[in-house]
């Protein structure tokens, strides 16, 4: 195999039947085959694909599966142009590797929306490739030229003659053939998978038990830990008692790690009982007494500081300045929780000169830079291995729950599973950033939608994960439903000041989206009812030159049959772009006796581009959909003296099957390139919701969640 | 040591008297398909069956499951031939699937109680399982699909 010249395996790959390729391991600077014998070498045509000499094809799948579809979207993407059945390819996860950088955003990553776009000429071109070597290599066996061979679904390689070699047969010939710089892609129009509705190929192990998510791991003389963290976020152990620990059932050993105190048991339910035996005194830390009053007095302070430029269109402040007409609102967000249903944890198995980690990540070369550090090994003796993912909606872009795991492994001298409680994980989150915004609309003597102005404040992440990113530029995180406003309006400002709130914040499913459509499409309801007009025919007097725009609030509009609800029911619309996708909603809602919401309706139209695989389109809109609408329903975290408030399911809610609502899900015919699916939907719910309710109502809402306004 | 009956087997566990059921099943069996979620049932992802009746096993100790046969998701069926999971792979309901075990098997027990469910009933039974991805929707349906399916399944009374 000339493997040198391939510069795409950077670390350690198991592949199918029993041969390991351990590359760029200490010692190990050549490709080894350390378990198989024989002459036959599996064809690794490139970092995503090995085709082995049984003739099995095996996709190693660089993004992490956390729901969104990963595991069926992505080798759909590779099967279609190496001209096999999906079900002929088995999928495993790939390791970490620079290699599988995810081009959007520069490491490798599952987040931003970002998998298909990243994916959707990368893995068509592995495809091809491999088809052409394979093809190459069989036409030249036969002594014939490679036209006319064709490949068969089922992984065979036909001659124009009828001869027949398998992708097996010929994976250690097509191993020596060079590597095609350009291969030439079909024509959409000849795709057979591509935009067809396929079954999910990880369906089946996750109706009987057999999917194996992180916390499922299982090794050989493994120990269990339980950890206890500061109960105020950034407070410190000062001092332990592990006495009464240390008499009880199954007590291994107790670690003080960089984030508390760890204790092991030969079982979790009987670390987890010796952990909470243990006497803590703790330093409460920065943040004893940080409150929510607190946090919103700093971002509302902070509003009158300089921003940082998002978006500058003609000569806002003049424009305000010679108004007939101002109208100035703020809004305001909570901090939120993540709530991956599968709690953190992390297996880590720490030896003299290697570490493997067992973790539900979605960021496996920063997993493994943190896994190294805390084991104090390089990076390259790190083996991640990434598991399904009990959801992740950006809460495991964070390693956090990662280096105590490492630390209790290696202090122990064994493999441990370190698993949080859900407690544990309400209140040791990373939270979606709370917002304080100030937005204007300015009309001139005649009327005119004269200026748009925004300012947004709030935390950064970005900052705070990849600091580097905002030295000089803005968060590109904190305000993309910001800096894409849609509407026809000649001045236009919106800036962003960043202002920490002393605690971490994180990404979460439709980071920044959520925020700002939130502010900018309750707004565009205002201005639209204080002009007496629809807010649709508002929207779309403004959207001349938008038909993308267009096309999804016309979709959305006729589907929900809006302007026609039900006696009692409200309609409320919002209409964003997010990740290359064009979204509008329809909200039907009314307000039951005691005032609550209820929610009947939500309709979506969609136009994402090329879809890969329709259905998991739709399942992601109906679930970014619920996700979003838990959060405006319920969705709050408070501090009170540095500490979490919310601890499990009863104080921090989620939505549940009898307060569903029926979703609607229509996809707009579209030949652009792909948009984003797993997120953007969520990002809408809040003001589609929030419309109709003043629809209901008449009364507006410029703050979450709707149970603080008793709407919930 | 205490003595249970898991998916038809007979078998023996040396643990405290407290353990909830959830973690003897996990750690102790190795039966992993049941899932920990909230620890107080709250979510449903540790649902199992005693006797037919889900039950969240996150806060069963397991000194009163005595002779209660258990079901985990392991148990349900062979080959994925129990009509609720038929229905979820005819829906593909999942998408990241950590809940899945416990909504499934909360589904089997519904329609072991009532073969034809309304949506009021699915609402009655299947609000205790929470699905963070949002596939309620789906597993709607496939409650609506997999009693259909069973009554294809049985024969005609007449």
């Amino acid at each position: 195999m000339s493997l040198a010249r391939r510069d795409f395996l950077k670390s350690s790959v198991v592949i199918s039947g029993g041969l390991v390729l351990a590359l760029n391991l200490p010692g190990c600077s050549k490709p080894q085959n350390v378990a198989g014998g024989g002459a036959s070498q599996p064809f690794v045509a490139n970092a995503w694909l090995t085709i082995g000499s049984d003739n099995s094809i095996t996709f190693l799948c660089d993004r992490s599966e956390m729901g969104q579809g990963v595991y069926t979207s992505l080798p759909m993407l590779l099967a279609e142009e190496l001209g096999v059945a999906l079900n002929r390819i088995k999928v495993e996860f790939a390791p970490a590797g620079v290699a599988y950088t995810n081009n959007l955003l520069g490491t490798q990553i599952t987040g931003g929306s970002s998998s298909v776009r990243d994916a959707w000429e990368k893995l068509r071109n592995a495809g091809a490739q491999a088809r052409t070597l394979l093809v190459s290599a069989a036409a030249k066996e036969w002594g014939v030229p490679t036209t006319g061979c064709r490949v068969q679904e089922d992984g065979t390689i036909v001659s124009p003659h009828g001869k027949k070699l398998t992708f097996g047969d010929v994976a250690d010939a097509a191993s020596k053939l060079p590597v095609p710089e350009k291969v030439a892609l079909k024509n959409p129009s000849a795709f057979t998978l591509i935009g067809k509705a396929t079954k999910r190929l990880d369906t089946p192990l996750k109706v009987d038990g057999r999917a194996q998510y992180g916390i499922d791991v299982r090794l050989p003389g493994m120990l269990y830990a339980a950890l206890a963290q500061p109960p105020a976020l950034d407070g410190q152990v000062k001092s332990f008692d592990d006495t009464a620990a240390k008499s009880m059932p199954g007590y291994k050993g107790t670690v003080k790690t960089s984030a508390g105190v760890a204790v092991v048991a030969d079982s979790w339910w009987r670390a987890r009982k010796a952990r909470d035996a243990l006497k803590i005194e703790w330093d409460a830390g920065p943040n004893a007494a940080l409150n929510d009053a607190a946090i919103l007095h700093g971002l509302q302070k902070a509003a009158s500081e300089d921003g940082k430029v998002a978006r500058q269109d003609g000569d806002a402040a003049a424009a305000i300045k010679a108004a007939a007409k101002i109208v100035t609102r703020e809004y305001q967000l909570p901090l939120l929780a993540h709530a991956t249903l599968e709690p953190q944890n992390c297996t880590a198995d720490v030896r003299a000169d290697r570490c493997d980690i067992y973790a539900p990540t979605q960021i496996q070369l920063v997993a493994q830079g943190a896994a190294a550090q805390a084991a104090g090994l390089k990076p390259e003796q790190v083996n991640v291995r990434t598991t399904f993912l009990g959801g992740g909606f950006g809460r495991r872009l964070d390693v956090d729950f990662i280096p105590a795991a490492v630390e209790t492994s290696k202090a122990m001298g064994k493999p441990v599973k370190l698993l949080w409680t859900r407690e544990d994980d309400t209140t040791h989150d990373n939270y979606r950033p709370p917002a304080f915004d100030t937005i204007t609309a300015a009309f001139d003597k005649d009327g005119k939608f004269s200026a748009f102005k925004l300012r947004l404040v709030g935390p950064s992440v970005t900052a705070r994960m990849f600091p580097s990113v905002v030295e000089k530029a803005i968060d590109p995180f904190a305000i993309e439903a910001a800096a894409n406003y849609p509407y026809d309006v000649p001045n236009v400002l919106v800036d962003y000041v960043q202002h920490e709130i002393g605690i971490n914040v994180g990404y979460m499913r439709s980071v920044s989206h959520a925020l700002n459509c939130f502010v900018v499409e309750s707004f565009m309801d205002e201005l639209a009812l204080d002009a007496k007009k629809d807010p649709i025919e508002f929207r779309m007097a403004l959207l001349e030159k938008q038909p993308r725009y267009r096309e999804v609030l016309k979709t959305a509009a006729r589907e929900s049959h809006y302007g026609s609800a039900p006696k009692g029911h409200f309609h409320g619309v919002a209409l964003m772009e997010g990740y290359g996708t064009y979204m509008a909603q329809v909200a039907e809602v009314a307000l039951a006796e005691d005032g609550k919401v209820k929610v009947h309706r939500i309709t979506c139209a969609v136009d994402c581009g090329q879809t890969v695989n329709p259905d998991t389109v739709i399942a992601q809109v109906e679930g970014s959909i619920v996700f979003g609408l838990t959060s405006s329903l319920w969705g709050e975290i408070n501090i009170q003296n540095g500490r979490v408030q919310q601890t499990n399911f009863d104080t921090y809610r989620m939505l549940r099957m009898s307060e569903m609502p029926r979703i609607d899900t229509f996809l707009v015919d579209s030949s652009e390139a792909p948009g984003g699916i797993g997120e953007p939907a969520t990002a809408l719910v809040a003001p589609a919701v929030c419309n109709a309710i003043c629809a209901a109502t008449g009364k507006r809402l410029r703050s979450l969640p709707l149970s603080r306004h008793r709407f919930a | 040591m205490i003595k249970l009956n898991v998916n038809g087997k007979d078998v023996q566990v040396d643990v405290e008297d407290d353990t909830p059921l959830l973690w003897v099943l996990r750690d102790t069996l190795g039966l992993t398909g049941t899932k920990f979620g909230c620890g107080v049932a709250l979510c449903g992802a540790c649902t199992v069956h005693l006797n037919g009746s889900p039950t969240r096993s996150c806060v069963t100790p397991v000194s009163v499951v005595g002779e209660q046969k258990i079901t985990t998701i392991e148990g349900l069926a062979p080959d994925h031939s129990h009509p609720v999971q038929q229905a979820w792979l005819e829906l593909d309901v999942p998408q990241c699937g950590y809940c899945q075990s416990g909504q499934i098997m909360s589904a089997a027990a519904l329609l072991a109680a009532k073969p034809a469910p309304t949506d009021s009933d699915i609402d009655d039974a299947m609000s205790g399982n929470i699905c963070r991805c949002g596939t309620y929707q789906r597993i709607r349906a496939a409650i609506h699909r997999a009693a259909e399916m069973k009554s294809e399944k049985t024969p005609s009374a007449s």
